[in-house]
């Protein structure tokens, strides 16, 4: 494999991998505040399902966009409901929205635009385009500099340059603010959150809607970034590998970058199976590539990768006590 | 003092009334249960005032109101002479008022800085909150002999010093008025000492503070007054000089009370159990019990105290067959299995001991079953509640459950309620009559009387008496000095894991104890 191949599949990991990124910090506010959300997926697909149609009857990316939001808040706001309103099981609550997201998407887009459950593919200003960034040109001809920029770094949609910005966005958050605090207090111990006198309610309910934006960022992306359009189950799991991302990365930021990454590295080496056999010097069947990801993500969930202590509230619906 | 600069309300709080705290008219009903009738009492500022009760009597849920928890049905709460609505915790902290819970409400992996500042932060960025709560809590620690380390996380701090960590969250928030529940019951003697130490600092400086406890001694120690309520009434509020704890616990159960065991010279008979080098590790594989040897004899009481969490646990579990263990147990001459599949309850049973679980909600009963089947549990093979090869016999076992509730005073005497439909009191007479029942040769009971009424207490100690009277052997494990006193023939003090010595209860005393429990003196 040569110098400029590996830019280009590390190009096609930061692509992939965004999408799982997004999901993966979302999950991490979500279950921070002690909501666990197995919904990552449903509220990824809702979302580009809408982004897709609005941007195609709109022409409009950025229409799509919020729209793509709007759904994943929607869902989002049901997740809260159950789970923290009416303290149902977040397990349960979770998979039904994914249920019901799988179900609604095809029927939308069917009743919408008749394509057998997609939409209509999406051009020009409808979709997210690569963006150039400056001296691509000037920098060209520099060894081993010149294609890690134009590869690697620069090319991308303006949604992956702001999943990236999210990174540190999330840990300063987290970390450094007073909305940080409480928020990670509250997904351990919220009793401890209550008798300070702050709402343990309306904690967790800016934890989930923060959780809608960033999954509505990521359907989005699939649908008007990565792809031209939605398809049928077009997120194909990503809510999911994004989970096992979040405990491989212990849920904190900069550990979710790498996991996620690692997981995109995966599935852009599934789409160069000439590469793979270069490497290994055997052809290896495009269908294990594809499994490489999911075979990790067992790895990862068996806990080979040490233990990782979730949130102690994670699950458990706040009543207060006696 | 540096917290003045914070907020400036202590300044405006000009004393208007005498008391910091007046109650009137206090009503709080759940459901049909009233928690709280038509309460009214005062709480005169700068004083240590104590509340006394049974459980259930309502001092928690009083508390709650006062705090913001719950609202009441009806009634007016003034602080220092103003009349506060106290709709929220929010309210209660604005007001003044500090609480320090039972259960800690401490975030684990928090730092005792970042604990102290959640929910009283300056802004919205933490870092100028941290560095002025450094300071405060610098000055605060000074002041009140209040030291923690700063930036230590709360699980890496001792009991005593997760209280102090609460209570500097209180005086951080200026509370002005400080609840404390039940302060006393995780801490050595030494810890509790000096926690008075600290409350009585505090009074100097002018707060008032009010003390929930069920230990009559503490009460009369610690506090210049002291409330008693009785189911969901306060009945009276006395001067502690002027009081007794004879006289308090009358009020507090509405009868005479015996607080001293009645108890004949124990008459030991012969070895009924040997333990040598006994250790057992936790799940994690750290050692727990690190080696406890004693004997039991016949018709004697063995007490074990110490700190809960000092491995007493282990021991009865390696004892009753739930924990593996290491070393060698002999009952009546015969050794038992300490690990692979023969080591467990049901051998244990057969074997002649009996087990009256610490916990007993989750290893004593199925809260969701019925008295009449708890009453089975572990001996659901007895012949004689089988009817035949395939079919238990509920009729003997309901008859049976109702003669052990009558004998056992079990209140009320109905076999088919579930057992969590039962008082504290009750659930632990039904675990008792189950146990004892069994006529056992050992029995191992653990904090008999944890979260038990007065009037139980004196019933279930009366009972151990007695067991040991027909030449029973009984390991009592509680983290209840004076029961521990009062019942033992023997006393051993367990501290890390292992028995620290030996005493006799007609000549020790507290302190020598104490210090045995803090791990000081004593062979190691």
């Amino acid at each position: 494999m040569d110098y400029d191949t590996l830019m280009q599949i590390l190009g096609s990991t930061i692509r992939l991998g965004t999408p799982l990124l997004l999901a993966c910090l979302a999950g991490l506010f979500s279950e921070r505040s002690g909501i666990f959300d197995i919904g990552l997926e449903g509220k990824m697909l809702a979302a580009a399902m809408a982004a897709g149609a609005v941007a195609a009857l709109s022409g409009s990316a950025w229409v799509g966009l919020a729209a793509g939001i709007g759904a994943s808040l929607i869902f989002a706001a049901l997740h809260g409901v159950a789970s923290i309103t009416f303290r149902g099981n977040q397990l349960i609550s979770g998979v039904a929205l994914n249920f019901l997201a799988s179900g609604i998407t095809v029927l939308i887009a069917q009743a919408l635009f008749g394509q057998g459950g997609r939409t209509p593919p999406l051009v020009g200003s409808a979709r997210f385009h690569p963006i150039e960034l400056p001296f691509v040109e000037a920098l060209k001809d520099v060894p081993l500099i010149g294609p890690l920029y134009s590869e690697v770094i620069s090319g991308h949609s303006i949604l992956v340059y702001a999943a990236m910005a999210c990174v540190p966005l999330s840990w300063w958050v987290l970390y450094r603010t007073r909305f940080g605090l409480r928020l990670r207090a509250v997904g351990e111990n919220p009793a401890a959150v209550d008798t300070a006198g702050v709402s343990v309610v309306s904690l967790r309910f800016a934890a989930v809607a923060i959780t809608g934006v960033l999954c509505g960022l990521a359907g989005a992306y699939m649908a008007t970034a990565l792809q031209a359009g939605f398809g049928r189950e077009m997120t194909a799991g990503r809510g999911y590998i994004a989970l096992a991302a979040l405990i491989f990365a212990k849920w904190r930021p900069w550990q979710a970058l790498g996991a996620t990454m690692l997981f995109g590295f995966f599935q852009a080496l599934a789409l160069r199976p000439d590469v793979v056999e270069g490497v290994v010097g055997m052809k290896v069947p495009v269908s294990m590539l594809d499994a490489l990801p999911y075979i990790l993500t067992v790895l990862v969930l068996a806990g080979f990768v040490g233990k990782a202590i979730p949130p102690r509230a994670g699950g458990e619906p706040y009543v207060k006590e006696r | 003092m540096a917290l003045v600069e914070n907020g400036g309300r202590q300044a405006t709080a000009a004393p208007t009334s005498p008391f910091a705290i007046e109650l009137k008219g206090i009503s709080k009903a759940f459901g049909p249960v009233q928690a709280n009738k038509d309460i009214n009492f005062a709480v005169p500022r700068g004083t240590i005032h104590g509340i006394i009760g049974e459980n259930g009597a309502g001092k928690s849920t009083l508390m709650s109101i006062l705090y913001g928890f719950y609202k009441a049905d009806a009634g007016q709460i003034f602080i220092n002479g103003k009349l506060t609505a106290i709709p929220d915790s929010q309210s209660a902290i604005r007001a003044g008022i500090g609480m320090v819970f039972q259960h800690f409400k401490l975030v684990q992996n928090f730092t005792v800085l970042e604990n102290v500042i959640l929910g009283a932060e300056d802004g919205p960025m933490l870092n100028s909150s941290l560095a002025k709560a450094r300071k405060v809590l610098g000055d605060l620690s000074r002041e009140y002999e209040l030291d923690v380390d700063p930036d230590a996380l709360i699980e890496d701090l001792s009991v005593g010093h997760q209280q102090r960590v609460e209570i500097l969250k209180a005086l951080y928030r200026q509370a002005d008025i400080l609840i404390l529940d039940e302060p006393t019951g995780v801490l050595t003697p030494d810890e509790a000492d000096h926690l008075f130490r600290i409350l009585n600092g505090l009074k100097d400086q002018g707060k008032t503070i009010i003390l929930i406890t069920h230990k009559l001694r503490e009460i009369m120690e610690a506090t210049d007054n002291v409330s008693v309520m009785r189911r969901g009434t306060m009945v009276d509020t006395v001067k502690t000089a002027e009081s007794s704890p004879e006289s308090l616990a009358e009020l507090m159960v509405g009868r005479k009370v015996l607080l001293e065991v009645d108890k004949g010279t124990a008459a030991p008979g012969a070895v009924v159990l040997t333990v040598q080098d006994l250790k057992v590790k936790d799940e994690h594989g750290i050692e727990r019990l690190k080696g406890v040897s004693f004997d039991l004899r016949a018709g004697e009481i063995l007490g074990i105290a110490g700190v809960a969490g000092n491995g007493q646990s282990e021991l009865l579990e390696a004892l009753g067959g739930i924990a593996r263990a290491t070393g060698k147990i002999t009952l009546n001459g015969v050794d038992l299995p300490l690990t692979g599949a023969q080591a467990n309850g049901q051998t244990r049973r057969e074997a002649g001991i009996a087990h009256v679980p610490e916990d007993r909600q989750h290893l004593g009963l199925i809260m969701d079953f019925t008295a009449w089947e708890n009453m089975a549990f572990g001996y659901h093979n007895d012949p004689k509640y089988q009817k035949n090869a395939l079919f238990m016999d509920n009729d003997a076992l309901r008859a049976d459950t109702e003669k052990k509730m009558a004998t056992y005073d079990v209140r009320p005497p109905i076999p088919g309620l579930q057992a969590k439909s039962f008082s504290g009191g009750n659930q632990q007479k039904i675990v008792v009559a189950r146990e004892m029942e069994q006529n056992p040769d050992l029995l191992l009971i653990g904090q008999p009387t944890r979260g038990v009424d007065i009037g139980a207490i004196e019933f279930i100690h009366n009972q151990i008496i007695a067991l040991r009277d027909q030449g029973k052997a009984i390991l009592l494990v509680s983290v209840e000095l004076d029961e521990i006193m009062s019942l033992s023939d023997r006393i051993a003090v367990m501290f890390d894991g292992r028995i620290m010595g030996f005493s006799d209860p007609e000549t020790t005393n507290e302190r020598e104890l104490g210090l045995l429990m803090a791990g000081v003196g004593g062979k190691a």
